[in-house]
């Protein structure tokens, strides 16, 4: 919110500076977010008055003014098309300096003189746009600088007000602030007697919802004309404080709302049909907004309706059929009192947020509605003449907020804040924010003001009275927890402890949004179903993950596009499923590589990683889970991933985590050149470390058999394993494959497999023949079992 | 016949005249082996008259550990030679890189948030966590944000295509709801002083917003627990963290679910507080927001608020990784170049 510090000085006294003043207001709790000069820097400018004009001898468009400039009379060669003689406008003399630096000099204009510059508002920064020249009151002293005349050596503030300070949404509210601050008093601005009421007051308007609206004050303003310009000194306040002139009707209504946070709206009074009635919509009715466009309405809106229909949305916006023109002679005003939680949502829902929408839903001050209208009143008729009528007022009083006393007791002002504070500073405080405050035993009854929404509990007046003695008096005072022991699952590993496998064997940590694009999780994976997203901030961001890969695959071949040629890349986090219609949220790793095996290097580790490559960081992983787990192997199970490259790891007989090659087909849609390989492992169920329990080490020597075979090609190496350790029991210790091997000197559709045995026995030294025998039952059980032939 | 000094003689020049540790063998077998010309020497004594065999028995013994410390001296200059010349062969350019892979590294926001759950559990915190995917009732409701609420604007949710418990299910837009989920788990078990890191969602995308980052909240509830001690934790907090003394100033600040509020602001950690971009000339920045947790979400959670008080807050691990590591812009987080992450490798406290 934009507040100009000579309207607040209007209003309240206080010895400070623009800086000074926002550090009050920031430590108050008004975050002053930036202070902005009311003008850009210029100089010598002055309000002057053209005496006389006549044309340019040489040149259509321009003409040859002579002004008055305070100080004698200067010539000056104009092109607007609003000069005129007796206007007011501002004049850049000779040496001035205009923003952006620009000097004034005399100079000649098709071979005229002249001594300076007549200036439009945009020229001194005092507009976006303009045309023609600034229009100074007939009654602005010439000669006076102009900085000086329109107070423009003033700042503005851009103060951040929270969701529950609606009352502060006004200079009135900043300024009771300021007041509280500095101890001082309010100045309200004197009104000007409202003239004497008369004429058609119109009918008594209709409040059919009186919950909603509780208090409703209309009036008509007859016989006023709004062809005139809004006066510069209340343009310039509406400027300053952010908001555009459109006519000077609608002007004061906004004027009166940022001076003292009431909106109020302004019908054309010969465009209402009947009285007003105020009810709530009918779902599927349709109203047409002064911004023209047409909502469809739910049914919980307040409206402001007439014979004819919605002629307002109420509290938000008015309608367009109503609305005021330059050609209106009578207007009806309303101001009134909704109930926060009857505007609240409202606006946003229908994609709106005004002035009067966000004061209304933070609460207005239900005592503010007459003077707000008399205030109105008497700008209106000082501005566009007319003739007010009486006011009428619909009053449903059991529904105006009442405020109820609330205790503050003086120990649990201790206690909560921490900090002494003195009694008198306490009632000090409470009293400058408009709180009646009565002494009690144990503290006071505090009684808020009609305008604070926010006091209902003790805690609210802790804070007011913190807010305006300062955080600062409360001394860091350090607590003493307790010593209680987190009884810890030693089987849950530590995240740092998975971190560290990974980073160890190369990978790079990657943070990807936990929402994908649609179209790159559908081809990965068709069969899950992702949770959509209601209000996606793209659509390539508009699905849950149901993987960690999309994000992985995403981020390494931006990677690779950005001349990387080699990518570890890994994520920790949460994939998003539906199960059984309950969202599941599983915490996963999952791991991207593609490029050399090694970074590149001269000693070897050139070749592209291949599966084992990821299957040995996988299983590095898995080795967390310790010796005590066991980890199964299955082949293809996801379609994105290579049939024949590609497993499950299987724990438990429940699948924990998939890895492989991304599927070549996928690999030639997306157009990635290099091998891409990717694990994912549910964290939890894979690597959950179950404790150790010792089993005793033999002290008897261990001896080892080495055993040759060939298989068939299609035997998996799991199957040999199994077999081998049901052939040879339980003095089997270690099972090493030490070579694979197809070609030459094999049968066709047969591969060579070396495998290394090493028995030990806890209670003997195991002799040699029982090796032998061992070894002869496991060759004949893989031969009847696998078709394995015993190499020489 | 060659005198015995001759004969030594010509043994010692044999000797230094090996060239390598075979050579100087065959010169002992040749002078000292059993059949060595030394050695024959002995036999010649059997020949000698008593009285003169005692002396030259002596002197050829002299000669034969004179010959013998001559090999011996030879061996251990020619076995040095040996050694240095297989050294040299087998010389290798040390500085030519180490085979195999080189690490990783952590994110910077999994680093500063770990550094932040470490200085936290120092101090006695527990880390809990929470659901991403919340309902309305712990993301907004129990913390005193009921429906139609203002204060809703200025959190921008996504909402998912998914109900709970005929709620439309939301993305969480801060970590607070974890505060509502532990004290319910604890209310009967207090004192609680818990931190929750993790990611948050706001539908914000601009230079300093991204749609996802990464919060940490802390609460402490205990009987007695007072602003003073909130100051006490924020400020130590940060002075850890950042590993240097700040000063620290509280603002008077609005979240529905603590009374009194504060946003904190710290001396900037860029120019100490003299003023500099970064803290556009403030010389303070501003890092987090925390208060008195309001009586109607202890309510919430069954706690009696009476007996009970109790401090949170809430701060952007991105912001204090931003902070920390001097990144500048926020998007970079999330981008994963990893010639911006490679910089965050190495060890860490």
């Amino acid at each position: 919110m934009k507040i100009p510090v000579s309207w607040l000085r209007e209003w309240v006294d206080f010895p400070w500076d623009s800086a000074e003043l926002s550090r009050r207001l920031t430590a108050s709790g008004f975050e002053v977010e930036g202070v902005e000069p009311a003008a850009p820097e210029f100089s010598g400018v002055v309000v002057a008055e053209i005496t006389s004009i006549a044309a340019h001898p040489e040149a259509d468009k321009l003409r040859v003014c002579q002004v008055d400039t305070g100080s004698g009379a200067v010539q000056i060669v104009c092109g607007a098309a609003n000069a005129r003689q007796g206007l007011k406008a501002p004049l850049a003399i000779v040496g001035a300096v205009l923003p952006g630096g620009m000097n004034i000099k005399a100079a000649k204009l098709r071979g005229v003189e002249s001594a300076g510059m007549l200036c439009s508002a945009k020229e001194l920064g005092l507009a976006a746009t303009s045309t023609g020249l600034m229009e100074l009151p007939a009654d602005a002293p010439a000669g006076t600088a102009l900085r000086e005349y329109l107070s423009l050596d003033d700042s503005i503030l851009e103060l951040k007000v929270y969701a529950n300070r609606g009352d502060a949404m006004s200079v009135l509210g900043v300024a009771r602030e300021v007041a509280a601050l500095t101890g001082g008093r309010l100045k309200p601005p004197m009104l000007t007697a409202v003239p004497p009421v008369a004429g058609d007051a119109g009918p008594v308007p209709i409040v059919e919802s009186g919950e909603a609206a509780p208090r409703l004050l209309t009036r008509r303003i007859n016989g006023l004309s709004n062809r005139g310009t809004t006066p510069l000194w209340m343009q310039e306040r509406l400027r300053r404080a952010g908001l555009r002139s459109i006519n000077p009707v609608v002007d004061v209504t906004n004027y009166v709302l940022l001076e003292c946070g009431q909106p109020m709206h302004a019908y054309d009074a010969s465009r209402v049909h009947g009285p007003l009635i105020v009810r709530m919509a009918r779902a599927g009715e349709k109203l047409t907004l002064l911004d023209e466009r047409s909502i469809d309405l739910a049914g919980d809106e307040v409206l402001i309706t007439d014979d004819n229909g919605p002629i307002g949305l109420a509290g938000v916006m008015g309608g367009q059929g109503t609305s005021i023109t330059e050609e209106v002679t009578d207007v009806l005003l309303e101001v009134a009192w909704f109930a926060p939680e009857s505007i609240a949502g409202r606006a946003r829902r229908h994609g709106l947020q005004t002035d009067a929408s966000q004061r209304f839903e933070r609460g207005v001050d239900p005592q503010l509605q007459a003077g707000a209208m008399a205030r109105a009143t008497s700008l209106l008729v000082s501005l566009c003449g007319g003739v007010p009528a009486a006011v009428h007022e619909v009053r449903n009083a059991h529904a105006l907020p009442v405020r109820v006393p609330v205790s503050l007791r003086r120990a649990r002002l201790a206690a909560l804040t921490g900090a002494y504070i003195d009694d008198s500073r306490v009632m000090s405080s409470l009293n400058g924010l408009g709180m009646k405050t009565t002494p009690e035993w144990d503290g006071w009854l505090v009684t808020p003001p009609s305008w604070r929404f926010d006091i209902s509990i003790e805690a609210d007046l802790i804070e007011e009275v913190l807010r305006i003695v300062g955080f600062d008096l409360v001394q860091e005072a350090p607590t003493r927890l307790p010593q209680r022991f987190a009884r810890r699952s030693e089987s849950l590993v530590d995240e740092r402890s998975l971190l560290d496998v990974l980073i160890a064997r190369g990978y790079q940590e990657a943070i990807n949004y936990a929402f994908v694009d649609p179209q790159l999780q559908q081809q990965l994976f068709a069969q899950r179903s992702a949770i959509r997203l209601s209000n996606p901030i793209a659509a390539d961001l508009s699905v849950m993950r149901t993987s960690l890969w999309p994000g992985l695959l995403k981020a390494a071949l931006e990677n690779l596009s950005r001349q990387q040629d080699r990518v570890r890349l890994f994520e920790r986090g949460r994939v998003f499923q539906l199960q059984q219609g309950q969202v599941d949220e599983s915490l996963r790793v999952a791991g991207i590589v593609a490029g050399s095996r090694w970074p590149e290097q001269w000693g070897g580790g050139r070749e592209e990683a291949d599966y084992f490559d990821l299957k040995g960081d996988v299983a590095a992983v898995l080795a967390l889970a310790g010796p005590g787990a066991t980890f199964e192997w299955r082949g293809a199970t996801l379609e994105c991933l290579h049939p024949g490259r590609s497993a499950a790891v299987v724990r438990d007989g429940v699948e924990v985590g998939w890895l492989g090659e991304l599927h070549p087909s996928l690999r030639a849609e997306r157009g990635i050149g290099a091998t891409v390989l990717m694990f994912e492992l549910d964290i939890i169920r894979a690597i959950a470390a179950p404790l150790p329990t010792l089993s005793p080490v033999s002290r008897f020597p261990q001896v080892r058999r080495d055993l040759s075979i060939t298989v068939p090609v299609d035997t998996p190496l799991s199957a040999i394993k199994s077999r081998v350790s049901v052939a040879a029991g339980s003095l089997l210790r270690d099972l090493r494959v030490f070579d694979i091997y197809q070609g030459p000197g094999i049968e066709t559709a047969r591969k060579s497999i070396a495998l290394g045995l090493i028995f030990q026995d806890n209670n003997k030294t195991l002799k040699d023949d029982e090796a032998d025998a061992l070894m002869a039952s496991i060759a004949a059980d893989l031969g009847s079992q696998l078709d394995a032939k015993v190499r020489d | 016949m060659v005198s015995l000094t001759e004969l030594t003689g010509r043994a010692l020049a044999d000797i230094s005249a090996s060239a390598d540790i075979a050579r100087l063998e065959e010169a002992r077998v040749h002078w000292l082996g059993k059949k060595g010309l030394i050695t024959e020497q002995l036999k010649s004594l059997g020949a000698m008259p008593a009285e003169q065999r005692k002396e030259a028995g002596a002197r050829i013994n002299e000669a034969k550990e004179a010959v013998q410390a001559a090999i011996d001296a030879r061996r251990t200059v020619l076995e040095a030679e040996e050694i240095s010349r297989k050294l040299a062969q087998g010389r290798i350019d040390i500085t030519l890189d180490g085979r195999g892979e080189v690490p990783g590294g952590l994110h910077p926001v999994t680093r500063a948030r770990l550094r932040i759950e470490r200085l936290f559990r120092e101090v006695g915190f527990e880390v809990a966590e929470g659901p991403e995917i919340e309902d309305d009732f712990h993301n907004f409701s129990a913390l005193n944000v009921p429906a139609n609420h203002p204060a809703r604007a200025m959190h921008d949710t996504f909402y998912l295509e998914h109900e709970v418990e005929g709620e439309r299910a939301l993305l969480r837009t801060h970590t607070s709801p974890v505060q509502i989920r532990a004290l319910r788990a604890a209310r009967d078990n207090l004192p609680l002083a818990v931190i929750a890191p993790g990611r948050v969602y706001r539908m914000d995308s601009d230079a300093t917003h991204t749609p996802m980052f990464h919060q940490v909240e802390g609460l402490l509830v205990d009987e007695g627990v007072s602003f003073a001690n909130l100051k006490a934790i924020l400020h130590g907090f940060m002075e850890a963290f950042f590993e240097r003394d700040l000063s620290m100033r509280l603002r008077p600040s609005y979240f529905p679910f603590t009374e009194p509020s504060a946003e904190v602001d710290i001396t900037c950690v860029a120019c100490g507080g003299s003023g500099c971009r970064l803290c556009k000339h403030t010389g303070w920045i501003e890092v987090l927001g925390c208060g008195m947790v309001h009586p109607n979400v202890l309510t919430a959670c069954e706690v009696d608020s009476e007996r009970y008080t109790a401090y949170a807050f809430g701060m952007g691990i991105d912001r204090l990784a931003m902070l920390r590591y001097g990144v500048t812009d926020l998007r970079l987080f999330f981008e994963n170049d990893l010639r911006f992450l490679r910089q965050f490798r190495g060890g860490w406290s």
